[in-house]
């Protein structure tokens, strides 16, 4: 069958729109920006190769270092709260039998929002004086009456907040396909020994759903490296830097100071990040981790 | 499925938490809900509860004002643009990689899932300036292209997985009754997977209609401004006025609330199908 198609060219042709967009939208202006990376182009005019004087510049940037590690907290806090969250919520739901499905659809219709919708929401609900704010005001607790996201100890929470939100309906899912394929009679077997909620939970269920826990995992940490909309919308980066991330940042290096080599700089900083870390689960599975 | 006879005890306080977390998904949306149909009058007394008279003229007040006809129209052709152009690319991809196999196309796969991963930092400064060098910035079909390309990858694999599963004696049997390749992928393949066409269908339309980077970066011009980015403009433009916000909030959620209501599994299945292949 397969050696009978293989003769005849007529097969490339399929692949070749996908190849072709591909590489003219996305393939062709990466490599350019791995090019330029080592110049100091600003999109005008003449383009000089200056080697790697803008990562030099960038391991002094203080702006960009407090960026990466407000990307790190940021990469940390959605390995945290949104997993734990919802790892509680699907095994929770795997225990019922009756209104199962509203509670998929409940958890899981924020993750189909925009992100201008989202944090239209939630600016509201923030909102000092109406909203939550004037709520706390009212009952007495002012303290709680500021915006978090413009008080510099919170901003960053706060827009973390607002993004996982919108997204632990998608690990709830995640979580549950995983749980039902678990065989029931491992629960049954523990039931017999008199094993707690909590002990199935950690001896059956975690181990059983481990290839849909590390692939979590892994999404959440690429996806965690170019967070935008959220920051760019609910606080621009501000109060004075307190939210700013890699990808805002390099948005406002890029189409505000013009700086392309700078920005593609950034970028390829991105890339790489983002390349090691799908290398390293590849590796975690070609040594068996059975992921 | 897991049935195991949980204590009557243990299933309520499985449903007290499991409610706690459905009020927080779901009472910000409810609020939403009820700015947009509140007088504006109303939002200093009442902030969250619901409106004490129902006032709809927020939505024809907000469609007027932001000139809604003309921005929808702006989002529903990247939308359909985007669906039509996407799914036809990678229909025939998907098609190619899962049944035709031709060799070396591995490499195409490859080169696929290396670019699902790519962040959008790394190229949209050099996507932007040879844009702006053809002339598709503030171009809706500039967009189009764009969004094509973000999704085929995705809409490509699965598409694959999914005509991978297609019997190979149909095929074989076509071809022994003299069809060619091309007739193979449009009077057998397609036909059968009108399913997975569905799902990649709704998942496209979903991420173009929400997406707010790229419809940032390249549409600058007001007339040409997707729903995405005119929201954002408008909670500038009418910074206090949180009747007309939320109307137009929720005039941006209805397709989508809607649509999930009719296609709920094929939403879900589709946005998580990455977890289930690994």
């Amino acid at each position: 069958m397969k050696i009978f198609f293989n003769k005849s060219f007529v097969a490339w042709y399929f692949v070749f729109p996908v190849a072709f967009i591909h590489l003219f939208v996305i393939g062709i202006p990466s490599l350019a920006s791995l090019a330029l990376c080592l110049t100091d182009w600003r999109g005008l005019g003449e383009i000089n190769y200056i080697g790697f004087e803008n990562f030099i510049e960038l391991f002094d940037d203080r702006y960009l270092k407090k960026a990466i590690i407000n990307n790190v907290i940021w990469t940390i806090a959605f390995l945290t709260v949104p997993v734990g969250i919802a790892l509680t919520c699907a095994y929770l739901l795997t225990g019922i039998k009756r209104g199962q499905m509203f509670f998929r659809l409940a958890f899981f219709f924020p993750y189909m929002l925009a992100s201008v919708i989202n944090c239209q929401i939630w600016k509201y609900l923030f909102h000092p004086i109406h909203g939550l704010g004037g709520f706390f005001e009212r009952i007495g607790w002012e303290f709680l009456a500021v915006s978090p996201f413009t008080t510099k100890s919170t901003s960053l929470f706060a827009v973390a907040f607002v993004d996982g939100w919108h997204f632990w309906g998608f690990l709830v899912v995640i979580y549950l396909t995983g749980m039902y394929q678990v065989d029931n009679h491992l629960y049954e077997a523990a039931d017999i020994e008199g094993a707690t909620k909590f002990q199935k939970f950690r001896y059956i269920t975690l181990p059983m759903i481990r290839p849909v826990f590390v692939f979590s995992i892994m999404i959440i940490i690429i996806w965690s490296v170019p967070v935008f909309d959220y920051v760019y919308i609910l606080t621009g980066g501000g109060p004075a830097y307190s939210s700013e991330v890699i990808a805002n940042y390099m948005y406002s290096q890029a189409f505000e100071r013009f700086d392309v080599g700078y920005s593609s700089a950034i970028g390829t900083l991105m890339f790489f990040y983002v390349m090691i870390i799908v290398a390293m689960f590849g590796l975690f599975r070609r040594a068996g981790w059975d992921i | 499925m897991i049935v195991a006879k949980y204590r009557r005890r243990e299933v309520i306080s499985n449903y007290i938490i499991l409610i706690i977390f459905a009020l927080i998904a779901i009472l910000p949306l409810a609020v939403l809900l009820f700015n947009s149909i509140k007088p504006q009058m109303e939002f200093g007394v009442n902030p969250l509860g619901p409106p004490s008279e129902i006032r709809f003229e927020n939505f024809s007040e907000a469609w007027v004002k932001g000139e809604y006809a003309k921005v929808f129209f702006n989002s529903l052709k990247l939308v359909v643009g985007s669906v039509f152009l996407c799914l036809a690319v990678s229909l025939a991809a998907g098609f190619s990689l899962a049944k035709l196999n031709p060799k070396g196309s591995a490499i195409i796969a490859v080169y696929l899932l290396v670019g699902i991963s790519i962040p959008a930092q790394l190229y949209i400064v050099p996507l932007f300036l040879l844009w702006k060098e053809i002339h598709l910035l503030n171009t809706h079909i500039g967009l189009v292209i764009i969004y094509t390309a973000l999704n085929a990858p995705f809409a490509t694999f699965l598409i694959r997985s999914y005509m991978i599963r297609l019997p190979d004696e149909l095929f074989e049997a076509a071809r022994l009754d003299g069809a060619n390749t091309f007739q193979l992928f449009f009077k057998v393949a397609l036909p059968l997977s009108w399913p997975v066409i569905l799902t990649a269908g709704l998942i496209i339309a979903l991420a173009v209609w929400n997406e707010f980077l790229f419809a940032l970066t390249f549409i600058s011009e007001e007339g040409f401004k997707p729903m995405a980015t005119i929201l954002f403009a408008f909670q500038w433009r009418f910074e206090n006025n949180y009747a007309l916000q939320s109307a137009s909030a929720i005039m941006m959620v209805a397709p989508v609330a809607i649509l999930f209501m009719l296609f709920q599994r094929r939403f879900i299945s589709g946005l998580t199908s990455g977890g289930l292949k690994g």
